[in-house]
């Protein structure tokens, strides 16, 4: 896959972005990112690592449209897009379901939003129903589900809507370390699955190895690439290669660039 | 092992409603035999206090010659009609005023200093610009109602979950489609609330309006048989008003449980 991926068309492209933000105490504005410019191909998963804070949220949110940038431009399928879409679609890191609807009608959520009859909406949705094995739970409100089953709801919930580009933000932080894994695992066997285009903000880098055809590294604030790492370990994976010495050394080179900059930066 | 500790503690729950309720009915029994007591020995002056069976004969004697059901009429429409118009005007308005930041900054003083005006102190002008029919004990009720309802939903609107609206928006809704899919569901439960509170105050204001000029009404009926030492009526009178209240709350409280039943830890099944 992940040399497949190489002469594939880009899906999303990122252009000399900045993003910045009013910082409320002073009254400046801030810049988060300053000129991000990245290009993620057809069915690349795509991992950005940095230390907390350091913008790659802001980034992703920018990448969504829920927060503005003040320069470059972003392309879906060579398309510019300004404001959220149908075309990219979040998990964010809290499930954020809608307390009253039942699972069902929260996996549809996102299709009856663009307009979708109730019916049609479930009919679409079912296969990654099936495919992140919820049936079954359709019927029961969010507040009877495991935090590691909500965040697989919100999972199905942006798959409903079949986005080009699916868009996580530290999408297993909120998960104790063992759900945590097992969340990984599924993520990675769904991703070779159905081949999405993925883009994921983690600050874990074995979850970064794990997951990605490629991790890009961020700076500290305001963010800007450091890295653009390809991961070449061969899919499908197993998540038994974390042992391997493959694995190993991937994760020393990420880290070692993060501490760099973390060491320059003063950043810590 | 694990059911055999489970089994007595959901006992002792039983145990304890059963005994809530033998204490709660008690307390009651003894307050009605001693009030009776009082009556039968004659240790105050009947016609200052009644008893529980003299309030049942004259219970029974205003629903024969329908009188009760006459009043009960009268003081159902005003307060229906009153409590329809505050549903219809305060919700909209609370949702409004907790929505849009500029509605809030225009009316919010404007409302908070209506609503510490003591409604009831205008019921003389009110008698002099509607009568003393019932249109006077609507705009009553209407005036009593509508407040909690509007703090309600306008509240309602300011605990909505940030993050709700962030997914939605990051779907594409629309604020339109923010408002229906988020903002209404999360001001239901404060609907109810409104809505139980408004129809104590509401009630209050009937009755209160038709004692204070009222030709009409259970009000009117307590007042006029208070004036002319039908102590026994007086009695009946205050237990419909009373039963009508624990109705329309209990009622509600219902209502607000079935919208509720999402929340889990007060589920009905």
């Amino acid at each position: 896959m992940t040399e497949a991926t190489l002469d594939r068309p880009v899906k999303l492209s990122i252009k000399d972005l900045v993003v910045g933000y009013l910082d409320k105490q002073s009254g400046h504005t801030m810049v988060a990112v300053d000129k991000v410019t990245l290009d993620i191909r057809e069915g690349e998963f795509v991992t950005i690592v940095g230390l907390s804070g350091c913008g790659k949220s802001t980034f992703l949110n920018a990448i969504a449209g829920l927060v503005k940038h003040q320069h470059g431009e972003i392309r879906v399928n060579d398309r510019i897009v300004n404001g959220p879409g149908m075309d990219r679609a979040v998990v964010f890191q809290k499930a954020s379901l809608l307390p009253w609807r039942k699972v069902g009608r929260n996996i549809t959520y996102g299709l009856e939003l663009s307009g979708m009859k109730q019916a049609a909406a479930r009919e679409k949705a079912s296969y990654y129903v099936n495919l992140i094995r919820l049936n079954g739970f359709e019927d029961h409100y969010p507040h009877q589900l495991s935090g590691g089953m909500q965040q697989r709801v919100n999972l199905a919930r942006a798959l409903a809507c079949d986005p080009e580009v699916l868009l996580l933000d530290e999408p297993f932080a909120a998960l104790d370390a063992i759900t945590r894994e097992l969340m990984q695992n599924e993520l990675l066997e769904l991703c070779e699955k159905v081949g999405k285009t993925v883009l994921m903000v983690t600050h874990q880098i074995d979850e970064a190895v794990l997951l990605s055809d490629r991790v890009i590294i961020f700076s500290s604030r305001p963010a800007y690439v450091l890295a653009d790492i390809r991961i070449p370990i061969e899919r499908p994976r197993k998540s038994l290669i974390k042992d391997s010495e493959e694995f190993r050394q991937l994760m020393n080179e990420i880290w070692r660039v993060i501490e760099g900059n973390a060491n320059i930066g003063g950043g810590i | 092992m694990r059911k055999v500790t489970v089994f007595p503690k959901s006992n002792a729950v039983k145990k304890e409603k059963i005994l809530n309720v033998l204490l709660g009915s008690s307390v009651i029994l003894l307050f009605l035999i001693s009030w009776e007591l009082l009556f039968q020995f004659r240790l105050v002056n009947p016609l200052f206090i009644s008893s529980p069976s003299r309030v049942v004969l004259a219970l029974i004697t205003i629903i024969k010659d329908g009188s009760l059901q006459q009043n009960l009429t009268i003081s159902a429409k005003e307060f229906l009609f009153g409590y329809g118009v505050a549903i219809l005007i305060g919700f909209p308005a609370g949702i409004m005023l907790g929505w849009f930041k500029l509605i809030r900054a225009a009316f919010g003083p404007f409302i908070a200093a209506m609503q510490a005006t003591p409604r009831i102190a205008l019921m003389p002008l009110f008698i002099i610009w509607f009568g003393l029919g019932i249109t006077s004990k609507i705009v009553i009720v209407l005036l009593s109602a509508i407040f909690p309802l509007i703090v309600n939903l306008q509240v309602a609107m300011s605990t909505i979950d940030n993050d709700l609206i962030h997914v939605a928006r990051a779907y594409g809704a629309s604020r339109w489609q923010v408002f229906r899919s988020i903002a209404l569901p999360t001001s239901l439960p404060f609907l109810i609330t409104g809505l139980r509170l408004a129809a104590g105050r509401g009630l209050l204001g009937v009755i209160v309006a038709e004692v204070f000029g009222g030709a009409a009404g259970i009000g009117y009926m307590i007042q006029y048989a208070g004036s002319t030492f039908q102590t026994d009526k007086v009695f009946a009178g205050v237990l419909v008003v009373a039963f009508t209240g624990i109705t329309l709350d209990f009622t509600l409280d219902r209502l607000g449980r079935y919208f509720d039943r999402w929340r889990g830890e007060v589920a009905v099944h």
